[in-house]
């Protein structure tokens, strides 16, 4: 079966004799020694690689890796050495100036590490830009480009010039001149690294989501683990300008292709991949100390089919309360919550490792409560949650080990 | 040694004889039009009152930068050359400003985007452009008599040449600024290279360009002065009267009427170039 885009054999040397330089790769030799013998730049050495159809793949490197060079070769801002770049089953490195214009306009909008953003335009002008060029009617580009900024939650900020956004918002711009042109693949130059770790966070999140709304084909290039394994389908890993291991996360986190990916992988915590945060579920019920009786706790508890409930006060979570305790206050005649509230349970900040949490509910009855800052309720993690995100990992961690 | 001297001088004065005799029509329709644009343009202003024109002036200057101090530095320097009794030769030194300074634009911007599109052109044309600006001013009113003969519109051709090189090349300096991920957005959009350049590359390019223009302007007024040798009139040939009358009293009063003026044109332009800017 043919994928979204295939390319094969790929490589990109720069200097004036660039076929000299790809014998020697053929031969064996590293882009040091290449660059040490004939002063010839390997950017991207033999890549062969595919991307699914909806898929987002990530392209994973230290700084020089040939990343971003790869990734131009695939609209071609770069053009190739030598290889093939088929998408739809069209081979890109084929077309002419005018044939590839088009085929960018059709297929493959492009998001920028440092944005990129027109100073001159509004907001509005920045993302109509693609449709103006291929002369779509004003009204429509309007529209569309409306549409895309209220995607990216930047409605309301359309007559503003980028100069007077934050760089989290410049690059939602940035994005929604990306989404405005309905191109089915969008490649991502490191287009969040720019950002400070917080708004990266979010980026990355709101990408998830908007993916899964729109399932475009999204090449997605960075130089960030934890990017690529929150991020990524698949894994393209890249050194000196070749590919040296391509898989899903957990190919790439239990077998590492070789030192380099190994080396890689271990600065990745597998407490940074999971957290109490990624583990935990939404609270199918909660109780409220001030207005919730024993019956309208149990009223819920049965509603969620759960055997505890936890009880919030001032907005704050303040305790917990089981069934069969509520059942018993409520044959007593209790009004109130007060004489069975529980106020000892564990609670958890998100950041809390996965692996320590198992101890934790070894030991309690209830589940574990995951709260903020403000002692506020984000999520409980049940044995249940727990087990199913961990059992993979671990069991591909002992076949490794 | 000077027995074979190599014939530079020669080889230019048969290239000039050549171009005259064959180009002959160009050179009449360039003066021909020059000529009739002046005219126009002098008596245009001349058919206001000095007053009039004066305060016009003001206003325009006011309009285009929304300073009031440039406003009165125009209303009251203009006065006073007025009261100097220079007004006519002023009004003949703007118009073959004006006049110069648009023929330089209109060739000088479209080869500085040539320049910064093509690498070859570039590479023909810089050299070129250094050339231009070590050449002493005067020496070309040289080659303007042949075509011209002597008077305004061999003035204005020198002065065009003179001036043009700074809209060359801030032209291209402003276009080949535009940072490269920009152009790089606009590649991966689809953009043809007209789209690319009048969406993305003059308009960023445009307070350059701006400052090239002022440049130009500035250049065409000193010109324009040395103009007088060849029969320019205007201010420069108030200096220059003065000189060969030895009255240093009205050389001066004829250097202050230019400085006003080019304090005027630069003041008003650097408000064009820098307002573009956002
Ligand atoms: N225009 C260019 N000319 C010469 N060498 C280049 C050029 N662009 C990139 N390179 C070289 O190619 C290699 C890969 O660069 P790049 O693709 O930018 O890496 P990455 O995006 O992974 O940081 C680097 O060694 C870089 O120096
Ligand atoms: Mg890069």
């Amino acid at each position: 079966m043919t994928h979204k885009i295939e390319v094969q054999n790929l490589y990109k040397v720069f200097g004036p004799h660039p076929q000299e330089a790809i014998k020697m790769v053929e031969q064996g030799k590293t882009k040091d020694e290449i660059m040490a013998e004939t002063k010839h730049g390997v950017g991207v050495a033999n890549a062969t690689f595919h991307v699914k159809e909806g898929e987002i793949l990530v392209v994973m490197g230290l700084s020089g890796s040939g990343k971003s060079t790869l990734v131009r070769c695939l609209n071609r801002l770069i053009d190739p050495s030598a290889g093939k770049v088929m998408i739809d089953g069209e081979d890109v490195t084929q077309l002419d100036h005018n044939q590839l214009r088009r085929f960018r306009q059709k297929h493959l909008s492009m998001v920028f590490q440092n944005f990129a953003l027109f100073p001159h335009r509004t907001v509005r002008q920045n993302t109509e830009y693609g449709l103006e060029i291929q002369k779509v009617d004003p009204e429509i580009r309007k529209e569309k480009a409306m549409k895309a900024l209220s995607q990216v939650g930047l409605a309301g900020w359309e007559e503003s010039y980028p100069a007077q956004l934050s760089g989290g918002m410049q690059q939602r711009v940035g994005l929604a001149r990306a989404l405005a042109l309905d191109a089915d693949i969008m490649l991502m130059d490191e287009a969040f690294s720019a950002l400070d770790p917080l708004i990266r966070r979010d980026m990355q999140d709101e990408l998830l989501s908007l993916q899964d709304k729109m399932q475009k084909t999204i090449v997605f290039i960075s130089h960030d683990l934890d990017e690529a394994l929150k991020l990524g389908d698949r894994i393209v890993l890249m050194k000196d300008g070749f590919i040296v291991q391509e898989g899903t996360a957990e190919d790439i986190l239990t077998n590492p292709a070789n030192e380099y990916v190994a080396k890689f992988v271990e600065e990745v915590d597998m407490s940074k991949v999971l957290n109490a945060e990624s583990v935990m579920i939404k609270p199918r019920e909660v109780a409220y100390f001030s207005t919730d009786g024993p019956r309208a706790a149990l009223r819920k508890m049965e509603h969620a089919s759960i055997s505890s409930i936890f009880v919030r006060k001032d907005k704050k979570l303040y305790g917990v309360v089981t069934a069969d305790d509520a059942i018993e206050a409520a044959e007593r005649g209790d009004k109130t919550l007060e004489k069975i509230v529980n106020t000892e349970f564990i609670k958890v900040d998100p950041d809390t490792q996965a692996n320590d949490l198992f101890a934790m509910l070894a030991t309690s009855k209830y589940p574990i409560a995951v709260v903020n800052d403000e002692e506020q309720l984000m999520g409980v993690i049940i044995k249940g949650s727990l087990l199913a995100k961990l059992s993979e990992k671990r069991i591909k961690e002992m076949e490794t080990q | 040694m000077e027995n074979f001297s190599i014939p530079i001088g020669e080889a230019i004065e048969a290239t000039i004889d050549f171009l005259v005799e064959h180009f002959a029509f160009l050179t009449k329709a360039f003066s021909e039009v020059t000529g009739n644009g002046i005219d126009i343009l002098v008596s245009v202003m001349m058919f206001f009152h000095p007053g009039v024109l004066i305060f016009l002036f003001a206003g325009i200057a006011w309009f285009i930068t929304k300073r009031t101090g440039i406003a009165l530095f125009t209303l009251l320097g203009l006065a006073l050359i007025w009261n100097m009794g220079l007004w006519d030769p002023t009004v003949s030194t703007i118009a073959l400003v004006l006049i110069a300074t648009l023929f330089a634009i209109i060739l000088g911007v479209p080869l500085g985007i040539f320049a910064a599109m093509s690498q070859i052109f570039y590479r023909i044309v810089m050299p070129i452009l250094d050339f231009m600006q070590t050449m002493p001013a005067f020496v070309y009113l040289i080659p303007a008599i042949p075509f011209f003969g002597l008077g305004k519109v061999a003035a204005i051709f020198s002065t065009v040449v003179f001036s043009m090189p700074p809209a060359i090349r801030l032209t291209c300096l402003g276009i080949k600024q535009v940072p490269n991920e920009l152009v790089e957005a606009a590649d991966a959009f689809g953009s043809n290279k007209w789209q690319k350049l009048f969406k993305l590359q003059l308009p960023i390019a445009t307070p350059t360009i701006m400052a090239g223009i002022n440049q130009t302007i500035m250049l065409a007024l000193s010109m324009v002065v040395i103009a007088a040798m060849i029969g320019a009139k205007g201010l420069g040939g108030e200096v220059w009267k003065a000189i060969q009358r030895l009255q240093p009293g009205k050389g001066f009063e004829a250097g202050l009427g230019i400085v006003i003026v080019a304090i005027i044109l630069d003041r008003i332009m650097q408000r064009v170039g820098g307002k573009t800017r956002t």
